[in-house]
C-alpha cells in the first residue's frame, strides 16, 4: 500500500520538484577495522558488517574499507573501495567482488603493533569528500583504544562537518574492567572530538541491531 | 487598578462606592437608552444586511450555477441520445443493407418455389378415370335375353373376360397415376421446407428490425424529452451521471492498481537503462521513466479508443475523415504493439536482475545459492503480463471519458449543495445576530429595569388623572424595531 501510494504521488512529486535543485542522494560509508592486537579476532564480525552494507548500499553509493595500523593515514590502509555502478545488474558483481577482497583480507589480516585511529578517521574524511556524496558515513570497528608511535602528532581538532560516525563493537577491555571510567572517558573523548568537529557521533554494540546503522 | 476605580468615591468604604458607581451608571444608561437601543440595532441590522445579501448573492450563484449544471447535464445527455440513436439507424441501415438488400432474390426465390409447388400440385391432381366408351354396347349385348344358347353364353363370357381384363388395366393405371401423384407430392416437400425456412428467415429479420425500431422509438421519446428539458429527463440523466460517475471512478481505479503492476514490471530494468543512482528532484529517474512509459502507452490507448470511434475526448480526432483516422489506428497501434514488447523484455529483464538480486542476498547472508524450480514459469508469466497489460490500459479511455462526463455533472451538484449549505449559514447567522441585538436591547432594560419601573408608573399615574387608564407598558422613549 505504501508503494502505491508513492507511485501515486510520484507523479505529483515529479511536477513539483522537477524544477528544484538537485538533491544528492548518494552514500559514502567508509569502514575502519581495528587491526591491533587481539581485535584481529573480533574480524569475523567485521565481515558480516560489511556484508550488511553490501546489502543495503545501492548504485552510485560508495564503500571503503580500511585498516586500522600504526600510521594509517595512507591510502595503502584501504583495503578495497568501490563506487558501484549506476546499473544494478553490474552494482551487484562489484558487490561479489568486494566481498571476496574482504574475505582473503580477514583471512590474511596480521596485527599491529600501534592504533593510530586518528590517522584512519582522517584518511577517511579525504576519500568521503573526495566522492562528493550526499550522505557520509564512518562506521570504526575498534576498541577506540589509540596506540599512537612515538613521534606521530595526532592530537589536533578533526573536521567532521557532516560526517555520521558510528562505533562498533567497542570491546571492554581488560582494564575496563577495573576502571569502567577508562571505557567511558575513551568513548566520550572520541564522541566530543566528533561533535566538536561537526559530525554527529554514536556507539552501536549489538551487531543484531544494524537496520539503523547508515541513519 | 480596577478596584481604584470602584473606590474613587469613598475609598474608606468600598460597597458605597460601588454603589455609587452602579447607580451612576444605571442612570446614565437610562439617559442613553434610546440611542443605545439605536446603535445596537444600527450594528446588528448591518450585519444582518450584509449576510442577508451575501446568502442572497449566494443564492443567485447557486441558482446560476444549477441552470448551468443543468444545460451541461441536458447537453451531455442529447449528445449521448444522438449518439445511441445514430448507432440504432446505423445498425438499422446494417440490418437493411444486409438482409433486406436480399429481398427481391429472395421474392424470386420465393415465387420459384411457389410455381413449383403450384406446379406439381396441379400435376398431383386427380383426374377420375374415364369410362370406355363400348361399355354402353357391351350393356346392350349383356341386355341380349338369355335363350341358353351356348354361343350367347360363349359371347357373354367372353364379354366378361374383356371387361375384366379391362377393369384390372383400368385399375392398374389409376394405381400408377397414384403412385406418380404421391411421388409429385413427395417431390413438393422439399419445396415447401425451404419455403418455411425462407419465411422463418424474413420472420426474424422483420422482428429485428422491429426491435431495433422499438429501442430507436424509445430513444426519440427520450431525446424529446430532453429537448423539452423537462423536470423528469433532468432526474433521469442526473441519477444516471451519478451512477456513470461511481461506476467509471471504480473501473478506474482498477485501471490505477492495473497501471501500479505495471509500474512495477517496468521500473527496476529501466534502472539498468537510465541509472539508478540519478534522481529528479527526489524521484528516481528510472521511475520516472517508468511512469513515462505507462503515461505514453495510456495516451496511445486514448488516440487508439478515439480513432476507433469508440470515445469522443478528442472531436479533431472524431472529425478527420476515414482514411486518416485509419492511419492513426494503425500507427498508434503498432507503437503500442513496439511498446508492449518492449515491456515485455524489460518484464524478462526485471526477472533476471531480481533473480541476481536474490542469489547475492543469499551469498551475503551465507546461503548457499539455489535455483529454484520451475523458475522459467514466473519469468514467462511476466513477460506475457508485460505484454498484455500496456493493450489492457488502452480500454482505460472508456472509463476515462464516462468518468470526466459525469464528473462535470456529479461536482456541479456537489457545489451546488455547498453553496445551499454556505447560504443556509449565512443567512441562519444573520437572523442570528438580528436576534442578538433584540437580545442585547432586553439586557440592556433589564439592567435599568428600576429607573423604567418608575417612569412607568408615573405616566400610569398622570394617564389616570388625565385621560383614564393606559395599560401601556412601553416607556415613552422606548425604540422600536
Amino acid at each position: 500500500m505504501k508503494k502505491l501510494y508513492a507511485f501515486i504521488l510520484s507523479f505529483l512529486v515529479l511536477f513539483l520538484t522537477a524544477c528544484s535543485e538537485p538533491t544528492n542522494h548518494s552514500r559514502a560509508v567508509y569502514m575502519l577495522l581495528d587491526t591491533s592486537g587481539t581485535y584481529t579476532k573480533q574480524l569475523e564480525k567485521a565481515q558480516g558488517i560489511v556484508r550488511y552494507l553490501l546489502g543495503v548500499l545501492n548504485s552510485g553509493d560508495s564503500l571503503a574499507l580500511a585498516r586500522v595500523d600504526s600510521a594509517s593515514f595512507s591510502e595503502k590502509d584501504i583495503v578495497a573501495k568501490v563506487t558501484f555502478d549506476l546499473r544494478p545488474s553490474q552494482a551487484n558483481a562489484q558487490k561479489r567482488a568486494f566481498m571476496e577482497v574482504m574475505d582473503k583480507f580477514a583471512a590474511e589480516v596480521k596485527g599491529s603493533s600501534y592504533t593510530d585511529i586518528t590517522g584512519g578517521m582522517l584518511q577517511a574524511i579525504e576519500y568521503l569528500n573526495e566522492t562528493g556524496a550526499g550522505e557520509k558515513h564512518i562506521l570504526i570497528f575498534s576498541d577506540l583504544k589509540e596506540e599512537i608511535k612515538k613521534g606521530h602528532i595526532r592530537d589536533f581538532p578533526i573536521p567532521f562537518d557532516g560526517v555520521k560516525v558510528v562505533a562498533l563493537n567497542v570491546t571492554k577491555l581488560h582494564s575496563d574492567n577495573v576502571d569502567p571510567r577508562e571505557y567511558m572517558e575513551r568513548v566520550d573523548n572520541w564522541s566530543k572530538r566528533v561533535e566538536d568537529g561537526g559530525g554527529s557521533w554514536r556507539v552501536i554494540n549489538d551487531l543484531e541491531r544494524l537496520s539503523g546503522l547508515l541513519e | 487598578m480596577v478596584s481604584n476605580i470602584w473606590n474613587f468615591w469613598t475609598p474608606d468604604q468600598p460597597v458605597l462606592s460601588a454603589i455609587i458607581w452602579v447607580v451612576l451608571i444605571i442612570a446614565v444608561m437610562y439617559m442613553a437608552r434610546t440611542p443605545a437601543h439605536q446603535a445596537i440595532f444600527t450594528i446588528t441590522h448591518s450585519f444582518r444586511n450584509a449576510l442577508r445579501l451575501m446568502g442572497r448573492s449566494i443564492m443567485l450563484a447557486e441558482a446560476k450555477l444549477g441552470r448551468r449544471n443543468s444545460e451541461v447535464l441536458l447537453a451531455h445527455g442529447r449528445e449521448a441520445t444522438e449518439r445511441y440513436i445514430e448507432r440504432e439507424f446505423q445498425r438499422v441501415e446494417e440490418l437493411v443493407s444486409r438482409d433486406l438488400s436480399g429481398y427481391p432474390s429472395l421474392q424470386r426465390d420465393l415465387k420459384e418455389q411457389i410455381t413449383r409447388i403450384d406446379e406439381d400440385y396441379v400435376q398431383s391432381g386427380e383426374v377420375p378415370p374415364q369410362p370406355p366408351e363400348w361399355l354402353k354396347a357391351i350393356q346392350a349385348v349383356a341386355e341380349i335375353p338369355s335363350t341358353g344358347s351356348p354361343v350367347v353364353a360363349k359371347i357373354l363370357s367372353d364379354i366378361h373376360g374383356t371387361l375384366k381384363k379391362s377393369m384390372d388395366k383400368n385399375v392398374n393405371e389409376y394405381r400408377n397415376a397414384n403412385k406418380e401423384r404421391h411421388n409429385l407430392l413427395k417431390r413438393m416437400m422439399p419445396y415447401w421446407r425451404s419455403l418455411t425456412k425462407i419465411l422463418t428467415s424474413v420472420e426474424k429479420k422483420i422482428t429485428g428490425l422491429e426491435t431495433r425500431s422499438n429501442i430507436i422509438d424509445e430513444q426519440m421519446d427520450r431525446y424529446e424529452k430532453i429537448m423539452e428539458k423537462t423536470d423528469y429527463a433532468e432526474r433521469m440523466l442526473s441519477s444516471s451521471s451519478l451512477t456513470q460517475f461511481f461506476i467509471s471512478g471504480f473501473v478506474l481505479f482498477i485501471a490505477t492498481i492495473g497501471g501500479y503492476v505495471n509500474f512495477q514490471l517496468v521500473a527496476l530494468p529501466m534502472s539498468e537503462m537510465v541509472g539508478a543512482g540519478s534522481y529528479l528532484g527526489s524521484v528516481r529517474s528510472s521511475d520516472v521513466a517508468a511512469l513515462f512509459i505507462i503515461a505514453i502507452e495510456v495516451t496511445l490507448g486514448l488516440f487508439l479508443m478515439e480513432s476507433i470511434g469508440v470515445t469522443r475526448l478528442f472531436p479533431v480526432i472524431s472529425t478527420l475523415d476515414d482514411r486518416k483516422r485509419k492511419i492513426i489506428i494503425w500507427v498508434t497501434f503498432s507503437f503500442l504493439f513496439v511498446f508492449a514488447s518492449i515491456e515485455s523484455s524489460l518484464a524478462y529483464m526485471r526477472d533476471m536482475l531480481a533473480s541476481d538480486r536474490e542469489a547475492l542476498t543469499q551469498i551475503l547472508s551465507g546461503v548457499e545459492v539455489v535455483e529454484p524450480a520451475f523458475r522459467w514459469i514466473p519469468s514467462v508469466g511476466q513477460m506475457v503480463m508485460g505484454f498484455i497489460l500496456p493493450f489492457a490500459l488502452t480500454f482505460v479511455a472508456i472509463p476515462l471519458e464516462s468518468f470526466i462526463h459525469s464528473s462535470r455533472t456529479v461536482f456541479g451538484l456537489v457545489l451546488i449543495w455547498l453553496l445551499h449549505m454556505l447560504s443556509f449559514v449565512i443567512r441562519l447567522a444573520g437572523n442570528l445576530i438580528n436576534g442578538l441585538g433584540r437580545f442585547l436591547v432586553s439586557v440592556y432594560d433589564l439592567v435599568i429595569f428600576f429607573p423604567l419601573r418608575i417612569e412607568q408608573l408615573i405616566k400610569s399615574k398622570k394617564t389616570e388623572g388625565g385621560h383614564g387608564t393606559d395599560k401601556s407598558m412601553e416607556p415613552s422613549h422606548a425604540v422600536t424595531e
